[in-house]
């Protein structure tokens, strides 16, 4: 095929728009000014700023903390979920099941937000529990949302996994729960991995589900970043950003030479 | 057989206690009144009598504020997703059409923005589109404009977060049907005479259709809702319907009016769905 | 590879001649609907110990979920099966006394050969010692003693195939399911692989059912073929039985090419028989059963027809014209023309050199004798 010029200035022009807004943070993390947007010379004193700060640093051991549950939860749900939908011969609650872990996918943040948190309250009054919001609230909420991303990964993966894997493990005589340890879970175990670490990265993302269901003392990180932002830009926090970033390229960069050594 | 139904009950459960009786409470509560209470809204049935109303509602529709919000997510919404289009089909075309390590790559670069902090890249904008920001810097050392351009605070600078950060929504589903396309289609469609631009016209365009479908669908849909991108890009005038019902909740703290725009605010959503629902069905 | 077995009797080789030896395995009436489908329609079979029976037909004959109902996968609607004189219903797969392979190998892909081969030995409480030697020994069989740490996806495909026989046969199952064996082979691996099953059969003493819609494999292999049609069995038979006397013209035409000649029986006389066609009359050895009026087709195999330039001496002689032919090598497969426009294919052996070879427009004589015309009435 003739190369199209058109296509390669489009193209060209489309990853400067994803990379020049990344790029501009990283560069003025290392700004000597207050002022974001002029350059006043070289410096990583944000990054001293953004280490004495506690509130910040608070906020990432709690953001880590809820996401690591959320996600190792939603893990578990999310792939039992998936199982039953794949797996199991139809019965009355399916369809039920179905709706409930996809609705989640398109439901705006705000409404899950809102409906968990006057959930909590409810139960609160009437059960006793979850007494108060924070922590705990958090991961439900999450927990929930984020399940439904991990029921359509691991979901894919099991429509693709050959059905007689299962059969075959039957016919040399283990039994059903036996099967599911011995062969299904192997086999789709890269989804499980796959599906973690996007719940991880949603939770860790979330500012507007967290701002609903959580309470006093349990800001998590976007929570934190986002007070600081809506009082203006600052510096420490291009710090930040350039440490996320750091950060996932770096997991990015582990996750490719496991791959290559499979 | 016990056991099937322990695996089925336990994610049914989850679910039906966390996703589906929250919006019976949504509902329940949008009925109600607000009240200086713990919690503070009025029960629906006291002493026995049914004491819920559609007065919210009522409210909603009396209130130009809320239709016009509802309006203008849906316009913002729509914009944002034309203009992801025209953004992201080159660049799905693009990809689609390099040769192997390199699609790979590129393929890579689109996704990983995804996987950094989405309020982090919203933030970066307003490092660009401030008064005194990078572009307007930029613009004004090369002399195309004598003062700065008012851009942060406006619904243009929401039209670009939104666009920015939904991308890669948009470019993953286009480029996984123009992948698929068999590129002997586009060479038989020149070898019958068609120039380049008729063939994209009359053969690659139709036949992206459902990857377009799709990520419109995948933009349009949490574009609707979104809060993050009016709070922090737009200015005060910039309604969205995410962005009222936070207000509703955090600012004015009526639980009751929050409610009632989160189940109008669901009827928007499911529409566009049951749309997209439509058209899969139909290709 | 051969087994040492003394010779044995007939009576021994196909007990299915003989009624004294019960069946092993018994088959009763079994169907199985999917809704309003109807997959297997009250097929009824008894297959001996010792047999390679092959369940031979097209796409969606039924013949898999025929199968997979012996394996305890899909619960039969109607009907009963017993192995060994133990009834099957509800016995779950991992319960029966049978092992499957499966078309698609179903080998583990996380686990190594050795893993895979041993998978069923552990699962039925066997030390791992004692299965391990069990492996050893099976993988010697299958040949392949070197490949016991690879992984699935280190191996060929000839290979691949082996390790699941292997699995599939290290339990010593009373019965070996096999879903279209070789049909993942390519056609030389194929033909190989066939005598190396056989004789791994003929060493263990294992029943083997095997599926397959390639009729050559069914051929080779079988101790006997069932041929099936839209859920049901239409013939059962030895192969020689199934080629030289098919029961109906759907399996006449199913195995092999043949001519059927549409008819009338004209007479039927105990030393003779005429069928009238609409290509002449046909003459065939008598029929018992057959009265004369009834609607009947003449089936005649091409390697059944001689053609010559002079009219011989046959009991039936049709004349055409060539219209087109095919060298295959071992032989030429001939089209004619009849004079009535209809064609019938004539394959003569290449036992000289082609030199006589016959060429378009020829007009030729096509002869055969009375034993080769098969009646069918169904």
């Amino acid at each position: 095929m003739r190369r199209s010029w058109f296509l390669i200035i489009a193209a060209t022009l489309g990853f400067l728009f994803l990379y020049i807004p990344i790029g501009s943070l990283i560069l003025f993390s290392f700004n000597e000014s207050k002022l974001v947007t002029v350059w006043a010379g070289f410096s990583t004193k944000w990054y001293g700023e953004l280490l004495r700060d506690e509130q910040v640093l608070g906020a990432v051991w709690i953001s880590a903390r809820i996401a690591f549950a959320s996600a190792t939860l939603a893990v578990v749900l999310g792939t039992l979920a998936a199982f039953v939908l794949v797996r199991m011969r139809a019965f009355w609650g399916k369809p039920i099941l179905r709706g409930m872990t996809t609705a989640p996918l398109v439901m705006p943040e705000v409404i899950t937000g809102l409906s968990l948190l006057l959930l909590f309250v409810s139960m609160e009054r009437m059960i006793g529990w979850p007494a108060g919001r924070g922590m705990v609230t958090i991961i439900i909420a999450h927990t929930t949302f984020c399940l439904a991303y991990v029921a359509v990964v691991v979901q894919s993966r099991l429509v693709d996994m050959d059905e007689s894997l299962e059969e075959a493990a039957r016919d040399l005589g283990a039994a059903p729960v036996r099967v599911f340890f011995d062969v299904t879970l192997p086999v789709i175990a890269p989804a499980l991995v796959a599906g973690w670490l996007l719940a991880f990265t949603l939770s860790l993302d979330d500012l507007v589900v967290a701002s609903f269901t959580s309470g006093p003392g349990a800001s998590t990180l976007p929570m934190v970043i986002f007070s600081k932002v809506r009082l203006g830009v600052s510096p420490d926090i291009n710090a930040l950003a350039t440490l996320i970033i750091l950060v996932v390229a770096l997991g990015i960069v582990i996750a490719g030479l496991v791959m290559r050594r499979k | 057989m016990s056991r099937r139904w322990i695996v089925i009950a336990i994610p049914m459960l989850w679910l039906g206690i966390f996703f589906l009786l929250p919006f019976i409470e949504v509902a329940r509560i949008s009925l109600v009144d607000p009240a200086i209470a713990r919690p503070p809204y009025t029960p629906l049935f006291e002493d026995g009598a049914f004491m819920g109303d559609l007065e919210n509602y009522a409210f909603l529709l009396s209130d130009s504020l809320y239709i016009n919000s509802y309006l203008s997510s849906i316009r913002i919404a729509a914009v944002s997703t034309v203009l992801a289009l025209l953004v992201g089909y080159p660049m799905a075309y693009a990809i689609a059409r390099a040769p192997e390590p390199r699609r790979t790559i590129l393929l890579f670069l689109v996704i990983l923005p995804f996987w950094t902090s989405f309020l982090l890249r919203v933030y970066a904008w307003i490092g660009l589109l401030k008064g005194n920001g990078v572009i307007n810097n930029v613009l004004l050392w090369m002399g195309v404009i004598d003062e700065p351009l008012v851009m942060l605070q406006t619904d243009f600078a929401v039209y670009v977060g939104i666009v920015y950060t939904y991308l890669p929504f948009m470019i993953l589903p286009l480029y996984a049907t123009l992948v698929k396309l068999d590129e002997s289609l586009m060479e038989a469609s020149a070898d019958l005479g068609a120039s380049r631009a008729s063939t994209f016209l009359r053969i690659t365009l139709p036949l992206s259709l459902p990857g377009v479908v799709a990520g419109c669908m995948l933009v349009f849909i949490p574009a609707i809702g979104e809060y993050v991108i009016p709070a922090l890009l737009g200015g005060p005038d910039t309604l969205m319907i995410g962005r009222v019902l936070w207000d509703e909740y955090f600012r004015n703290r009526d639980w009751p009016v929050a409610s009632a725009v989160a189940i109008a605010m669901l009827l928007l959503i499911v529409l566009p769905i049951l749309w997209m629902q439509k058209m899969q069905e139909r290709a | 590879m051969v087994g040492t077995a003394t010779k044995p009797t007939a009576g021994e080789l196909k007990p299915w001649r003989e009624a004294r030896t019960p069946p092993f395995i018994r088959i009763e009436g079994i169907s199985k609907h999917f809704g309003d489908f109807i997959a297997v329609d009250d097929v009824s079979l008894d297959i001996w110990q010792g047999e390679i029976f092959c369940l031979l037909g097209g796409s969606g004959c039924g013949k898999s979920t025929l199968l997979r109902m012996l394996a305890g996968f899909e619960a039969p609607s109607a009907g009963k099966v017993s192995i060994d004189g133990q009834d099957m219903a509800g016995v779950p797969p991992e319960a029966r006394p049978t092992n499957m392979m499966f078309q698609s190998y179903a080998l583990f892909p996380h686990m190594s050969v050795e893993k895979n081969v041993a998978y069923g030995l552990l699962r039925g409480g066997m030390g791992k010692a004692e299965a391990m030697e069990k492996v050893a020994a099976m993988l010697k069989l299958v040949q392949l003693e070197g490949f016991a740490a690879r992984k699935p996806h280190q191996l060929s495909g000839g290979q691949r195939q082996r390790v699941a026989l292997a699995r599939s046969l290290v339990k010593r199952p009373k019965l070996l399911l096999l879903d279209e064996p070789l049909g993942a082979l390519d056609k030389k691996l194929r033909e190989e692989t066939q005598f190396e099953l056989m004789n791994i059969q003929d060493q263990l003493g294992v029943t083997f059912i095997v599926v397959t819609h390639d009729q050559e494999e069914a051929m080779t292999l079988a101790t006997r073929i069932g041929v099936m049609d839209a859920g049901r069995i239409v013939q059962v038979g030895e192969p020689r039985a199934i080629y030289e006397r098919p029961g109906s013209r759907f399996v006449a035409d199913f195995i092999g090419t043949v001519n059927l000649f549409e008819g009338k029986v004209d007479v039927a006389a105990p030393d003779a028989m005429r069928i009238t066609t609409a290509e002449g009359p046909i003459l065939t050895e008598p029929v018992v059963g057959l009265r004369a009026g009834q609607q009947v087709a003449v089936a005649v195999r091409p390697e059944k027809m001689r053609l010559s330039r002079e009219q011989g001496a046959a009991a039936n002689v049709l004349s055409g014209t060539v219209s087109d032919y095919a060298y295959m090598g071992d032989m030429t497969i001939y089209k004619l023309a009849l004079d009535n426009g209809r064609s019938v294919k004539v394959s003569v052996s290449n036992i000289d050199d082609a030199s006589e070879a016959f060429t378009w427009d020829e007009r030729l004589f096509i002869s055969f004798p009375a034993k080769a015309g098969v009646v069918l009435s169904a």
